[in-house]
């Protein structure tokens, strides 16, 4: 049973025992449904729920899709690898090569894994029976987030050296002496601990507060429908505007699957220049 | 019961093994990026390029082909004129000089003609000349005897008389018989009349 079930239940109870506590809001009971599977390993508890499971089917399914787009590679493409060479390309030219650089296009297979691993992770919040994108659980926006971290520290290295991309980053070439006090503080908190985690959260955030505005909008409605006073005028309103931020939904999942690409493809492009 | 699980959770706290899970998944995305969706996507972009470049090429050299054989057409085409303006005065002088020759021809045969018309005409007209010339003094001095009634004996005296007779008619004679109009057809030039 899924978790918005168990909502529902509660709210059908709420109506059944006619009590007069009134509707009560789906809270964080959302995201820990009950696992349908719990094993641990190495000291480690794994619990398998069914965002686990959306995110698998969501990873395989993706993938899956792309392996058929690229499976006979044509010069005139046909339909699905249409699709899938619009979607690398969009990443490949748009992020790759105009907002890394010039060398940007071997990143091009990661800002691609990682544009279709969210984008998949995401439509699972609109998709019937699951309903809930992965990416509402902190952990899978972190992981990303902490790759990137990683790589994009990793690359500056790389391309500028040790000794010049940290230097550059705590004394900024062209400020004036004095504002290092302030300036580098600014820059460490921002290139080492506010990068990663606004792009974890910002994608985390998204996802979890339009999961919680669908499930408010639709139990809402049922709530609203189920009760025989004045209220039963609204109901269809709530379903309406449930429907409406459905659609709303898909927006905020393609445009943060690739405001979490650009992103990380403007700090690879400030890893590989040197800073300004 | 769930609800009660969740209170205590903070969404931003993950579980290790959810982090484990994520980790696991992306890498599974990014093997098969890198290893088999990337390499075939750049190999497509790549052998499209080419097909493309290779279509402008080929065009480019159609087009050179099509530009050289119009080139060539032209000149042909000047070349064919030319000779044939060579062939059309060639053709023009030769006719010229045919008629030159024809003309020069006719008028040698009108001249020919007329000489032997004139030719002729003199001998028939010497023939007439001797034969009168004969019948008139004979005719003549018959005439005279029978007029006069006598005999002319003188045989000296008569000639004479006879001789100077005819030489007034010769001198008489020759505006006449020369007019040329011996009935040939053939233009003469009038210079040469």
């Amino acid at each position: 049973m899924t978790s918005s079930a168990l909502a529902l239940a509660d709210v059908l109870a709420v109506e059944d025992t006619g009590g007069g506590d009134g509707f009560q809001a789906p809270g964080l009971s959302e995201f820990y449904p009950e696992p349908l599977a719990e094993f641990s390993l190495l000291g480690v508890d794994f619990s398998i729920t069914r965002i686990t499971l959306g995110l698998f089917i969501a990873t395989i399914a993706m993938l899956v899709v792309m392996v058929m787009a690229v499976r006979k590679p044509q010069i005139v493409p046909g339909k699905l690898q249409f699709v899938g060479e619009s979607g690398y390309s969009l990443v490949r030219d748009g992020i790759a090569r105009d907002v890394v650089g010039p060398k940007g296009i071997p990143f091009a297979p990661f800002l691609a894994a990682l544009f279709f691993f969210i984008l998949a992770n995401n439509l699972m919040a609109i998709i019937p029976f699951a309903q809930i994108s992965p990416m509402s659980k902190f952990a899978f926006p972190l992981v990303l987030a902490g790759i990137c971290w990683v790589l994009y520290i990793y690359i500056g290295i790389r391309e500028q050296g040790a000794g010049r991309y940290f230097k550059d980053i705590l004394f900024l070439p062209g400020v004036p002496k004095p504002m290092y006090v302030l300036v580098t503080p600014i820059e460490i908190l921002q290139n080492f601990v506010v990068r990663p985690f606004t792009l974890a959260v910002r994608l985390f955030a998204n996802m979890f507060a339009g999961h919680m505005l669908l499930v408010v909008f639709s139990l809402g409605a049922v709530y609203l429908l189920s009760r025989d006073n004045f209220s039963i005028v609204f109901g269809p309103v709530s379903a309406l505007m449930a429907i409406v931020m459905t659609f709303f939904e898909l927006l905020v999942i393609f445009l943060q699957a690739y405001v979490f690409t650009v992103l990380m493809g403007t700090y690879l492009n400030g890893s590989i220049e040197a800073e300004h | 019961m769930s609800i009660l699980a969740a209170e205590s959770a903070n969404p931003l706290i993950p579980p290790l093994g959810e982090i484990i899970i994520g980790l696991i998944a992306f890498a599974v995305v990014l093997v098969v990026f890198f290893k088999f969706i990337a390499p075939r996507f750049e190999q497509v972009f790549r052998a499209r390029r080419e097909a493309i470049e290779g279509g402008i090429e080929r065009a480019e050299s159609m087009q050179a082909e099509a530009r050289a054989a119009l080139e060539q057409y032209r000149a042909q085409l000047a070349e064919a004129r030319t000779e044939a303006a060579q062939i059309r005065d060639q053709a023009r002088a030769e006719g010229q000089q045919i008629l030159e020759e024809l003309r020069a021809q006719a008028q040698e045969e009108s001249a020919r003609i007329v000489a032997r018309g004139e030719e002729q005409l003199a001998a028939n007209r010497q023939s007439v000349v001797n034969e009168l010339r004969g019948q008139i003094g004979a005719l003549a001095v018959d005439l005279a005897g029978r007029v006069v009634g006598e005999s002319l004996e003188d045989e000296a005296r008569r000639r004479g008389t006879v001789d100077r007779f005819l030489d007034q008619l010769d001198g008489m004679a020759p505006g006449t018989p020369g007019d040329g109009r011996t009935g040939s057809t053939v233009f003469v030039p009038g210079g040469d009349r």
